[in-house]
């Protein structure tokens, strides 16, 4: 048994805990979705630059030109939303920093090394088009690209430490001692499927969000051949993402069910320990049990174990006292398998499509369905984090520090979270009205012929 | 050491982002017609390729903190948290502001875009300045929110210290656009209005910084008697010295060393400061007592250097296109033709891989247990999502589906 916690400062009377978790969460979720396109429009613009460079097609350059205001208008926005993350750990979490900055702190600040790369190389790939040579200008994405994922690797290794700390002791008071920063963060072996499956999640909601707005497009009849592109390359890197993804969101649950399983039981909603567990779909979870919910019976064992017989620990095995909300986490695991899976299923109708016919698609339900899926898409990764945040609670750190002796004691958390809620929906409604301004600039007149307008990005 | 990385980047972020926020008041007082629209576009390209990178000094000051001085940290955040939040909700204000402004060019829309980008300016640049009063004047104990919400802010260091921000930010950064307008032709109204506009913001730093001296003998006497000794005493010579020194440049039309001298006179203020407040970061906490434990400590130097030297050449890079003129958008600039070398040929075997990668994905992934299987397991993925990509050809595909298939129009 571990000796209780003594945080760096004395655990405060906080009435509003839950606005103050709320308001983290509106600034995960505006924040997230910018991520994503950190992460994979980079990617997919530079792949258009490169087939402008091998080509000569003045429609890749375009294309890749236009996307690329698209991605420094969302860039501002990630810049900022993410530093009021970084606000927000002293801001709202207090002990938590002064109580454990030390030991998953050097996360943060390699991260802020790769927001730095980010910045500079988008400032020199989106202002340089004109005047860079074309070989110069090409490497300078690259970088962008990169810090990208280096970026998500660090932030991502500081949550999956939270799932899994280690890398410290606490002494005899409770006081934590014998810091290994690098132990901490990256000998942990519990972060590399979190990595992976938001990797491809990135690639999935860019995908799926930029050809839902060409897709839009070609339902009003917008399909020359500048809109196919634009709708073809981030149709065609989400749906090789989505079938990935299943089987990493497999590999995610396995090792959820090992270190934490209690998130398992949490997210399947099973009460008691049980050997040969049966697994619901649907349902709801009410008194120990999911109600109305299909049962497949000894498949949570098998899944989870790979032995249809396994013992599945349930939430019994803790104390209800630390036991994370049912329901909550179970709706959210279940939204986002289901919308994964169902956008596994458009990818592989889109991929048999190409395979078998050698084009794109032409019925009018399967762009009705792209356009769906972008949204989608978004709830599914914002469906997930849910799932392994809430999952987590009451801790902040996995079994060492609850939430609850994180927050900060300052008072007028609903203020403050009303005033943030209002910016944010100044900077949602900002980025939507110049991003249609953007979709209107009409087109270069040097451009290949047969352009017939502009889809939305 | 770690205070040496934080102190370092909270000056480079004073100066940088100083200028950015500067320039962002200055629109403010552009006034109407053509030439305040010469004036804010000026203020506005000089800033834009830059102003993410100036930014992000903030966000190491603040990790390198919550790492290496967690307690100082979560203290200062939680007792200043009302105008370290006003600052962010500043921040979010001028992103949303750079995230517009590329999309209009409407005078009454930039209007009121740069309207809002100016106050926005000048909110982030206060409040920041009120947080490093609030620290000075020693109002924030050690503890979570244990000092004054209010009167850790709104008290007479912090209102000076405040609008020393804000002048010193204007200043810079009119020194900085009246240099800049050099490098264009025909700018000499430009030239001289920033020019203007930093004599005047020149002289208002320095009464604010005259005033805060008198405002410190009242309220944070252990301050004065830092900067009136020792290394502090040494910091506002140098400052002063600066300081003036810049101001007669600027008035001799030198502005490129009058940005040295404003930049010096910047950093020996924050450098006073530091000296100072030594050996206590807060109330009662001394440097010692606050930092990690020296593991962090290391891990945090060993990191940011590493971090300097692929950061250091990035910078000097994005500094030197940017002052060179490289990143100007150019109308003009001729279409090119240009390939490299013969375009790649989309091999037939790709679909093939991607679908055997996938398999050997499932069976390392999914139905193999080893740790070792799985790290194999995810490069057969990340091989199946290449060679998938590769199989599509989303480029070609797009470019043969060109019978128009739509049936109907809306």
């Amino acid at each position: 048994m571990r000796p209780a916690l003594c945080s760096a400062f004395a655990p405060p009377e906080q009435p509003y805990l839950l606005a103050a978790r709320q308001m983290q969460a509106l600034s995960f979720m505006v924040h997230i979705p910018l991520v994503c396109f950190g992460i994979a429009f980079p990617a997919m613009v530079l792949f258009l630059e490169w087939r402008y460079l091998r080509t000569g097609d003045q429609l890749f350059r375009v294309l890749a030109r236009r996307w690329t205001k698209v991605m420094v208008t969302l860039f501002a926005a990630g810049v900022v939303t993410g530093t009021i993350l970084s606000f927000e750990m002293g801001l709202l979490w207090p002990n938590f920093t002064a109580t454990f900055g030390p030991v998953f702190g050097l996360g943060f600040a390699i991260e802020g090394f790769s927001f730095f790369l980010e910045a500079i190389f988008i400032g020199i790939y989106v202002y340089g088009w004109d005047r860079l040579s074309a070989r110069a200008h090409f490497l300078s994405g690259i970088p962008i690209a990169v810090a990208g994922v280096v970026g998500a690797l660090m932030v991502i290794a500081v949550n999956g430490w939270m799932n899994h700390p280690q890398g410290f002791q606490l002494d005899a008071q409770g006081r934590v001692v014998d810091i290994d920063p690098v132990r901490a963060l990256f000998a942990n072996t519990y972060f590399w499927h979190e990595l992976v499956h938001m990797y491809l999640g990135a690639f999935m909601v860019t995908g799926f969000v930029v050809a839902g707005g060409y897709a839009v497009g070609r339902l009003r009849g917008r399909w020359g051949r500048y809109e196919r592109t634009a709708l073809a390359v981030p149709l065609t890197a989400a749906a090789a993402a989505a079938p990935l993804q299943v089987l990493v969101g497999d590999w995610a649950a396995r090792d959820v069910a090992t270190e934490e399983p209690i998130k398992l039981a949490a997210l399947e909603g099973l009460a008691q320990t049980t050997a040969g567990a049966p697994e619901h779909l649907l349902g709801f979870y009410t008194d120990g049990q999911v109600r109305y919910g299909i049962e497949i019976p000894r498949l949570l064992s098998l899944l989870a174990f790979h032995n249809p017989n396994a013992v599945v620990r349930g939430l019994d095995s803790v104390p209800v006292t630390d036991q994370p909300p049912v329901n909550v986490v179970r709706f959210a695991f279940q939204t986002m398998v289901g919308i994964g899976t169902l956008l596994a299923l458009l990818a592989v109708v889109f991929l048999v499509v190409r395979w078998r016919r050698g084009r794109l698609p032409i019925s009018r339900r399967f762009y009705q369905l792209l356009v769906v899926a972008g949204p989608l898409a978004y709830v599914a990764m914002i469906a997930g984090w849910v799932t392994t945040e809430v999952g987590r609670q009451p801790w902040v750190v996995y079994g060492v520090m609850r939430t609850g002796d994180a927050v900060t004691g300052a008072t007028g958390i609903p203020v403050s979270y009303g005033l943030l809620a209002g910016a944010y929906a100044l900077l949602a409604a900002g980025v939507c009205w110049s991003l249609r301004r953007l979709a209107k600039v009409p087109m270069p007149t040097a451009a290949v012929h047969p352009l017939t307008g502009v889809g939305a990005g | 050491m770690p205070l040496l990385i934080s102190w370092v980047a909270l000056v480079l972020y004073t100066l940088l982002a100083g200028a950015d926020f500067g320039a962002g008041l200055w629109q403010l007082t552009a006034g109407r017609g053509a030439h305040s629209r010469r004036l804010r576009d000026h203020a506005h390209h000089a800033m834009a390729p830059v102003w993410e990178a100036n930014h992000v000094w903030l966000v190491l000051v603040l990790t390198v903190m919550w790492t290496a001085y967690p307690t100082v940290f979560g203290s200062v955040c939680s007792t200043l948290a009302i105008p370290i939040f006003l600052a962010a909700i500043g921040i979010v204000l001028r992103g949303l502001c750079y995230a517009v402004q590329g999309a209009t060019e409407e005078p009454a829309e930039r209007r009121f875009i740069d309207t809002a980008f100016a106050l926005s300016s000048i909110l982030t640049p206060f409040m920041l300045g009120t947080v490093i009063g609030g620290i000075a004047s020693g109002r924030v104990p050690v503890g979570n929110a244990t000092g004054d919400l209010v009167t850790s802010w709104v008290n007479p260091t912090s209102l000076v210290s405040g609008c020393l921000a804000v002048a010193v930010a204007a200043y810079l950064a009119a020194v900085f656009l009246a240099a800049d307008a050099r490098r264009h032709p025909g700018s000499g109204p430009l030239e001289r209005a920033f020019r203007g506009r930093a004599l005047i913001a020149g002289v208002a730093a320095g009464v604010l910084a005259l005033v805060g001296l008198a405002v410190l003998a009242g309220d944070a006497p252990r301050i004065l008697a830092g900067l009136s000794s020792g290394w502090g005493l040494a910091a506002a010579a140098v400052s002063a010295v600066g300081g003036v020194g810049s101001l007669v440049l600027v008035r001799l039309h030198r502005f490129e060393p009058a940005r040295i001298a404003a930049g010096v006179a910047v950093a020996a203020i924050l450098a006073g400061w530091a000296a100072a407040q030594r050996p206590y970061l807060l109330p009662g906490l001394t440097l010692g007592d606050a930092a990690a434990d020296s593991a962090t400590l290391w891990a945090v130097v060993i990191s940011v250097l590493l971090g300097l030297v692929v950061l250091a050449p990035s910078l000097a890079l994005l500094f030197r296109l940017s002052l060179a003129g490289h990143l100007d958008p150019d109308p003009g600039a001729p279409v090119r033709h240009a390939t490299l070398g013969p375009d790649a040929v989309r091999p037939r075997w790709a679909g093939r891989v991607g679908l055997a990668c996938f398999l050997v994905g499932l069976v390392l992934l999914t139905l193999a247990d080893a740790g070792v299987a799985h790290v194999f397991g995810v490069l057969a993925l990340a091989g199946a999502g290449l060679a998938i990509f590769t199989a599509v050809g989303p480029d070609e595909v797009a470019a043969k589906s060109s019978r128009v298939f739509v049936r109907e129009r809306r």
